[in-house]
């Protein structure tokens, strides 16, 4: 048996990995603002790393995604983020905008294609 | 309150919704889910912590992985704390109960409200406003847990769509210089290389071969080599 079979270590996972590594940025943040500044080439990096991670999640959530949405083509997916985006960058950058778009591509696509 | 039901609001709420059908796909029960709404609050960090979990990974990396994807957390909060904050008054930790709710969304809303308020009404508003949309937010991602295996598979599909759509227009909209911006690129693309690569770390790496490549280039394009 491992550590991940317990019962209690995905709540464990959840305290430690999750509201720890997540608030001690906030509570950090409280406690250095004022001090370092927002633009030092040090911030400036750090956002970089954190921007790049994220990016890689929403990648990975088009290209490989889990559950409903691996039934439709991965060309439609990429498509429907494409089009959102696009919608996104010309339409005043407004997040709705880019939202409904992708969904209108994503949800047409699959109809055209005969998806259930 | 009333902010609460605002157009980023309803966004939010429905990436959780969409969220709900990943954790329920992921194999978590209803009160993990929740809990990482309450705890985490933070969506991108409650992602990379839903696919930790799934994938078997252990907890040093895990919690590499989830401190990464929340460390803009931090410029977050110090750009915004000083708004809230008055001068001699208010107290440490009331900002640091506070600071629970820096996110995306609740940051950018209250970036641009807050100082149209009076100094002292800021924090109050913020921490109503946190809270109310916190609390919205949990309900509704309970409940869309609770009906999304009922769902036709393309409704539950189009779920699944507003996070990454949603995650990748307010990144862009939260990046201010080119090196944001080309960390995004470098994201996009090395993501899924690193997940064929080395599944194991592909977001450790992702961020930090696809921070540092993008940080230095545009450090050189804005000062040349020295």
């Amino acid at each position: 048996m491992t550590m991940a079979d317990l019962w209690w270590w995905p709540y464990a996972m959840i305290v430690i990995a999750g509201w720890l590594a997540t608030d001690v940025w906030r509570w950090l943040g409280v406690l250095v603002s004022g001090r370092l500044r927002e633009d030092s080439e040090l911030m400036i990096f750090i956002r970089s790393v954190a921007t790049a991670l994220v990016a890689g999640v929403i990648s990975k959530l088009v290209l490989f995604p889990a559950g409903a949405l691996e039934s439709a083509p991965v060309l439609l997916r990429l498509a429907a983020a494409a089009s959102g985006f696009a919608a996104f960058l010309m339409l005043g950058q407004r997040v709705i905008v880019g939202v409904l778009a992708a969904e209108v591509v994503l949800i047409g696509g699959w109809l055209l294609l005969g998806g259930s | 309150m009333r902010s609460a039901v605002s157009i980023p609001a309803l966004i939010l709420t429905a990436a959780f919704v969409g969220y709900a059908g990943l954790a329920r796909e992921s194999g978590l029960t209803l009160d993990q889910t929740l809990m990482m709404t309450g705890l985490v609050w933070a969506l991108p960090s409650i992602v990379v912590l839903t696919g930790a979990i799934s994938g078997g990974m252990g907890m040093i990396s895990a919690a590499l992985a989830v401190a990464l994807a929340s460390v803009r957390l931090m410029p977050m909060t110090m750009a915004l704390m000083p708004l809230l904050r008055v001068e001699g008054k208010t107290k440490r930790w009331h900002l640091m109960v506070a600071s629970h709710f820096v996110a995306v969304t609740a940051w950018v809303f209250a970036m641009r409200n807050v100082e149209d308020l009076p100094r002292e009404g800021r924090l109050p508003f913020f921490l109503g406003f946190g809270a109310s949309l916190t609390g919205f937010v949990f309900c509704m991602t309970g409940l869309a847990y609770v009906m999304v295996g009922s769902l036709p598979p393309m409704v539950a599909g189009g779920l699944f769509m507003l996070t990454p759509v949603y995650f990748l227009c307010s990144l862009w909209g939260a990046s201010r210089i080119s090196a944001d911006k080309a960390a995004m690129l470098a994201g996009l693309i090395l993501g899924p290389v690193f997940f064929l690569l080395a599944p194991e770390l592909d977001l450790l790496l992702t961020g930090l071969v696809g921070g540092t490549v993008a940080y230095v280039g545009t450090r050189l394009a804005r000062r040349g080599w020295r």
